[in-house]
């Protein structure tokens, strides 16, 4: 059990992906596949789809909104996403897929101790 | 989402809103800037008197969707409202080279946002148009270098808006009162001291883009200070400080001491506990390799000037400066329609020239600029921070005159002296 702040409600479990470095979705995310395709990001390669994605903050560009909507329009999203801290620009691109296509990808900000604990390769679930 | 619990303190005409009293389009607008209140932890929204969009930009059939959605729900804008630059130049579609289907998509963004009421000004430039925002006014502007130029060189207040809400906030009037529209968010917590610039650094154009570049790596998103600039400094050059920061970092205001309306002194802008840092020539020489290595004397294959979009006074010096010698390789200027509409006959003096005149969009965001081979040469910090991961162009920075010989000369020329 993680202390924390549901930003966006829904329900999700899967594998933790987590990143050591934040993602800006936009230039950094291809919607078409689900890959992390930013040059020099640690992870580039590994695949978001249906994972819990757990990452520090949101980076860059507001454009990111669109490109999250785009990947939950396409099913390439991650299945839930875990942050440090709130990011407006995430949440708006989770709020906006919801409405337009049915799919709710939670989004919470977990303490900083909760944080912490996760390790990548865990099974987290998200409940509202 | 639930809309019936929330923290924010709604006003009666707010529910309403959200109860669909103006319609299902009004009331999804107003459920998304209502959610983002929450995640700001502000305590109530406030009003504003106009906004700048960003949201008429295609970069997917997710945008295309939600504009539909907003529209088929019988949205318009509550308050005037300007539009960004797009994908396409509608009034010379021929440099555009994109596939059809995304062309013809762009094109239905286009025109939803123009439904919704918006004024079709095409341009990254809004406060280039008559009537832009005074100081102290409220305001909803997306586009980075427009947000930092309304904050700082306007002392207008806007926060970063972005995709989907910023036509939330147009069609709402209301925005979250947090961050940049309080004074307790708009204090610097950075101040950059220029120490020991020579007069002739800081007469030079291309000092500008350069400070903007290191600013913007120094200061990510904080609100920065800067002292020591020159009091008479244009806005041109504050435009192209601003645009530079908001690339190579998220900088959404910046205060010059003694030169921007919200900083008359030090005093009156800088947050207590501060962090301090001193610029010197060696600094910004270091910025500007870091943002532009293509050297002097480089071969390049085109110029392009402009960005952010051309104001009346760089396209008139433009046309002066091309009348004496004339571009050998491609060189682009993109401008707004109405910075165009307003110099009249220069807009032919230029074209007579051979100069390429962009408008309502950019020639880093959508494929413009073909067949070049070797570097290209700027004037934009803002372009060379793009251009080559968007474009794969290696770049060279210059003044506009450097440019304009540059181009003459088939190769890079530049005045290394003023950086000495």
């Amino acid at each position: 059990m993680i202390e924390g702040w549901m930003l966006v409600d829904g329900s999700a479990a899967g594998h933790a992906l987590v990143l050591e470095d934040p993602l800006s979705f936009w230039g950094g995310l291809d919607p078409s596949t689900g890959e992390i395709i930013e040059a020099g990001h640690p992870q580039r390669g590994e695949v978001v789809t249906g994972r819990i994605l757990v990452m520090p903050s949101g980076r860059g560009s507001s454009s990111s909104a669109t490109v999250l909507a785009e990947a939950i329009r396409a099913g390439t999203a991650p299945a839930g996403i875990v942050l440090g801290e709130p990011d407006d620009i995430i949440v708006i691109g989770a709020l906006v897929a919801a409405e337009l296509y049915g799919v709710a990808i939670p989004v919470f900000v977990a303490s900083p101790d909760g944080y912490a604990t996760i390790r990548d390769g865990d099974q987290v679930s998200l409940v509202p | 989402m639930n809309s019936g619990e929330t923290a924010v303190e709604l006003t009666a005409g707010d529910r309403a809103w959200l109860t669909g009293e103006h319609g299902e389009g009004a009331a999804l607008a107003m459920r998304l800037v209502v959610k983002m209140a929450e995640v700001a932890r502000a305590p109530r929204l406030r009003d504003i008197t106009q906004a700048h969009i960003d949201s008429c930009l295609y970069h997917g059939q997710a945008g295309l969707d939600f504009a539909e959605r907003l529209l088929g729900g019988g949205a318009t804008v509550a308050i005037p409202a300007t539009l960004n630059v797009s994908s396409l130049d509608l009034l010379h579609p021929e440099l555009v080279r994109l596939d059809d289907e995304t062309r013809e998509r762009a094109k239905r963004l286009m025109d939803t946002h123009v439904a919704f009421g918006c004024r079709p000004t095409w341009t990254c430039a809004p406060y280039q148009l008559p009537d832009r925002p005074g100081f102290g006014e409220h305001v909803a502007w997306a586009e980075s270098n427009a947000i930092v130029f309304a904050n700082s060189v306007l002392g207008a207040r806007t926060n970063r808006y972005g995709d989907f809400i910023d036509i939330c906030a147009a069609i709402t009037g209301r925005v979250p009162d947090s961050g940049l529209h309080t004074d307790e968010g708009r204090r610097a917590t950075l101040l950059l001291r220029l120490e020991g610039l020579s007069d002739e650094l800081l007469d030079a154009e291309v000092l500008y883009p350069v400070l903007g570049h290191l600013l913007g790596r120094l200061a990510g998103s904080q609100v920065a200070a800067i002292e020591w600039l020159p009091s008479d400094t244009s806005e041109d050059r504050l435009k192209a400080v601003g645009a530079a920061a908001a690339s190579s970092g998220s900088v959404a205001l910046f205060h010059a001491i003694g030169v921007t309306p919200e900083a008359p002194t030090g005093e009156s802008v800088i947050a207590d506990g501060a962090r301090e840092i001193v610029v010197t020539a060696a600094d910004l020489r270091a910025a500007r390799e870091e943002l532009a290595r293509v050297p002097g004397g480089a071969e390049i294959g085109a110029v392009s000037v402009g960005t952010p979009h051309a104001s009346e006074s760089e396209l008139r010096r433009l046309a002066a400066l091309v009348q004496d010698e004339r571009p050998r390789v491609p060189f682009y200027v993109n401008t707004g329609r109405g910075q165009l509409a307003a110099v009249g006959s220069v807009a032919d003096d230029l074209a007579d020239a051979g100069v390429r005149i962009v408008t309502d969009t950019c020639t880093y965001i959508t494929p413009v600029i073909g067949g070049v081979t070797g570097a290209v040469m700027t004037d934009s910090g803002k372009w060379a921070w793009y251009a080559p991961s968007n474009l794969g162009f290696n770049v060279a920075l210059g003044s506009l005159e450097e440019c304009v010989r540059s181009a003459a000369a088939g190769r890079v020329i530049r005045d290394e002296q003023v950086w000495a």
